[in-house]
């Protein structure tokens, strides 16, 4: 058990990537995550970060280098992972409370403990007025949070979430920040989050990663060391800036030929 | 509901133009009844000989009916078979489009033969033609699923049955309907095709198909009047109980099924 504790959460070696003759996705790239580390992937379009996610969730398999989930391989973990799309990917046909409930249904969870864990969700992120509506009456920010309460229901271990917000207005995405990271003290998650936003991943994370395109690879990493709990008051804090200036122009570096 | 009632009226003063129209013709140009009945004629032939109209018309609907609730138990088998694999799909969705340019008017002669004139082959006929809509629009359904929803089942280990039955399934129903729409239509007029060869010996016992030639050939141009106004209601019957249910199954999710009066 206490060797277990020690491992990191995700363990990336030599890893590479290419789609049949296509031009290479990622090229070496290592990278360790502990356990309940919040890191951010940010990048230009094209520069494989969310290949990483598709890779460290099993959906795609590398074609060089290995990668370890709390130990095992991606398949093997995956009971431990949930995934969070960019758009909300929610079953039309159900109701809210029905779309949280999915992937306890899936794993064959017995009913009664799947209404109380939606019940209990549906109060966490502030959606029990809307238990019983469908996807198409919510906004877009509302269904964003259904998608997360779906990923939080199966109570993982790793949460990966491919820009989940960037389809949201900056008020939204703002709440929903401050949101997350509330969410996370409840549960305690390791978190790999795809962003485009500077802000966004200096707000969430302990760890910012950098990559570079053409091929993807990691260009730069950033320790993030403010103040916690975060909240909305820190946006506007010098040493908040001072890390986003650092990311930004680390991440001009990487368009540069 | 204002703008429903206003169109509603529209269209019932486009019609009574319309019949007004058809009498004034009648009138103007003397034209015999045998070529064009007077329109209270076919309504005078339409009642009075309601019983034996009504037989036939229950003949055909229920030939229809038993086409299009074959072609759509079938129709979603093979659309569910076809979504197993692009092979599959490859290999045989040629023959579907067979099944769709064959002309029914040159095949039911060869099912009567086979099958003997009545209500089995006639229906079999209906079957046939309403089946390909049903099959090109499931499959599409079935195969059209958001990539990333198939990735979060898969993140749920999810079996292929539980893919099928609780994603695949649920989101081809709003394509199966269109499908169902559109073979609503054809089930009716394969059917009357498949009675004009087929039909019954006997008159009274052959559905609309047969009356109408039987009325065609008689010179009874007002009942043959009246039998195509049946025809067209069994169409339209067909469409608007399929439009109901449709809408029964879908308007609490889906945006095609939405009642006019909400947008």
């Amino acid at each position: 058990m206490s060797a277990a504790a020690d491992l990191p959460e995700i363990e990336i070696a030599g890893l590479r990537k290419q789609y049949g003759d296509a031009a290479v996705v990622l090229e070496s790239i290592d990278l360790s995550i502990a356990k309940r580390e919040f890191i951010s992937l940010i990048g230009p379009s094209g520069c494989g970060k969310s290949t990483i996610l598709k890779l460290i969730a099993g959906l795609a398999s590398p074609t060089s280098g290995t990668i370890r989930v709390d130990g095992m391989t991606p398949l093997g973990a995956r009971e431990t992972i949930s995934f969070v799309f960019q758009d909300a990917t929610l079953l039309p046909w159900r109701t809210v409370q029905q779309n949280i409930g999915l992937g306890l249904e899936l794993e064959g969870a017995a009913k009664a403990r799947r209404e109380e864990e939606t019940a209990r969700l549906l109060e966490l992120v502030g959606l029990k007025h809307v238990a019983a509506s469908y996807p198409r009456e919510l906004s877009g920010g509302m269904k964003m949070r259904v998608s997360i309460a779906r990923a939080l229901a199966t109570n993982p271990k790793l949460m990966l979430l491919d820009e989940p917000f960037a389809a949201l207005d900056e008020m939204t995405r703002d709440r929903l920040n401050e949101e997350i990271l509330r969410l996370r003290t409840e549960q305690n998650w390791t978190a790999v989050f795809v962003t485009h936003s500077v802000p966004e991943a200096v707000f969430l994370s302990d760890r910012i990663v950098v990559l570079a395109p053409n091929p993807g690879r990691i260009h730069a990493e950033f320790r993030v060391d403010l103040p916690e709990p975060r909240t909305s008051a820190l946006r506007s804090r010098p040493e908040f800036d001072a890390v986003a200036s650092r990311v930004a122009h680390s991440l001009r570096e990487t368009l540069r030929p | 509901m204002k703008q429903r009632a206003i169109t509603a009226l529209n269209a019932l003063v486009v019609f009574a133009a319309l019949v007004l129209l058809w009498q004034l013709v009648v009138w103007i140009f003397r034209v015999p009844p045998f070529m064009l009945p007077a329109p209270w004629a076919v309504v005078r032939a339409f009642g009075g000989r309601l019983p034996s109209l009504l037989n036939s018309l229950a003949i055909t609907a229920e030939e229809s009916a038993g086409g299009l609730a074959a072609s759509v138990v079938v129709g979603v088998l093979v659309a569910l078979v076809f979504a197993q694999s692009r092979w599959v799909r490859k290999m045989l969705y040629p023959y579907t489009l067979l099944l769709q340019t064959v002309p029914i008017i040159a095949i039911a002669p060869l099912i009567i033969m086979w099958m003997g004139a009545g209500i089995p082959a006639v229906t079999l006929i209906a079957f046939i033609i309403s089946l390909a809509p049903i099959i090109a629009n499931t499959t599409q359904g079935l195969i059209s699923v958001d990539e990333n929803l198939v990735h979060l089942f898969l993140m749920h280990n999810a079996s292929s049955r539980q893919v099928l039955f609780k994603l695949r399934l649920p989101h081809a129903v709003p394509d199966l309907f269109v499908g169902i729409r559109i073979a609503s239509g054809i089930a009716v007029i394969g059917a009357i095709t498949g009675e004009l060869f087929a039909g019954s010996g006997r008159v009274g016992e052959g559905g609309l198909g047969y009356s109408i030639l039987y009325a065609s050939s008689q010179l009874q141009t007002d009942y043959l009047f009246a039998l195509v106004l049946a025809a067209t209601v069994l169409g339209f019957g067909f469409l608007f109980l399929v439009m109901f249910l449709e809408w029964y199954f879908l308007h609490r999710w889906h945006e095609s099924a939405r009642a006019p009066e909400a947008e």
